[in-house]
């Protein structure tokens, strides 16, 4: 590794290591809560700001050394891009597996569509 | 020096991580878990890939990380659509 300011150390460090806790408390909350529809919100909100933080270290970092690029930029927008598209599709499956867990429609608004 | 002691930590708690997703693909009492579980595990699978880069000082390691997420993206459209359709190509 090359030497860096103890600065851009302690802030690339802090980036890591909260990205790292956010990443993990995602996946507790996938294995620890007890319904699909809970679980969903961990992974799809949690690790993706996790993994976000830790590129923006890698980012600093890389950035700092000498050899920028726009690597991490790509990945973190595509991430971040396709999170919420997946979690989507997770909820629509889910809820075509189980039809009883479809909430009824708000009083006087448009009627949802049949699956 | 502090980064050189901090990434094997991080390396650390991001194992944690995959190995409770691992937990829910393996208990899931559902397919969607399961799907969601290798969501998981992949997005946790390509921040260990950059913590690697990072460590070895190499920027080799992002084409994979970047791979890794298009695939994996596609894999849980795929899987999503076979839930929901009975079928992947309509």
């Amino acid at each position: 590794m090359n030497d860096l300011p103890v600065i851009a150390e302690l802030l690339i460090a802090a980036l890591l290591i909260i990205g790292a806790l956010f990443s993990l408390v995602g996946s507790w909350g996938l294995a620890r809560l007890s319904d699909f529809y809970l679980r969903l919100h961990g992974p799809s909100k949690a690790t993706t700001l996790g993994v976000g933080c830790v590129l923006a270290g890698s980012a600093l970092y890389f950035g700092l050394t000498g050899t920028a690029s726009l690597h991490e930029a790509l990945i973190a927008v595509f991430l971040f891009l396709t999170a919420p598209v997946s979690a989507h599709l997770l909820i629509k499956a889910a809820l075509w597996l189980q039809p009883g867990r479809r909430p009824e429609p708000p009083p006087g608004g448009r009627r949802a569509p049949p699956p | 020096m502090i980064l050189n002691a901090v990434l094997p930590w991080v390396m650390g708690l991001f194992v944690a991580a995959l190995a409770l997703a691992a937990w829910r693909l393996f208990k899931g009492p559902g397919l969607p878990d399961r799907i969601l579980a290798l969501d998981t595990l992949y997005i946790n699978a390509l921040a260990l890939l950059v913590l690697v880069g990072m460590q070895q000082d190499s920027k080799l390691y992002f084409e994979v990380a970047l791979l890794i997420g298009l695939l994996g993206f596609i894999g849980t459209v795929v899987l999503s659509k076979f839930v929901l359709r009975g079928d992947i190509v309509e």
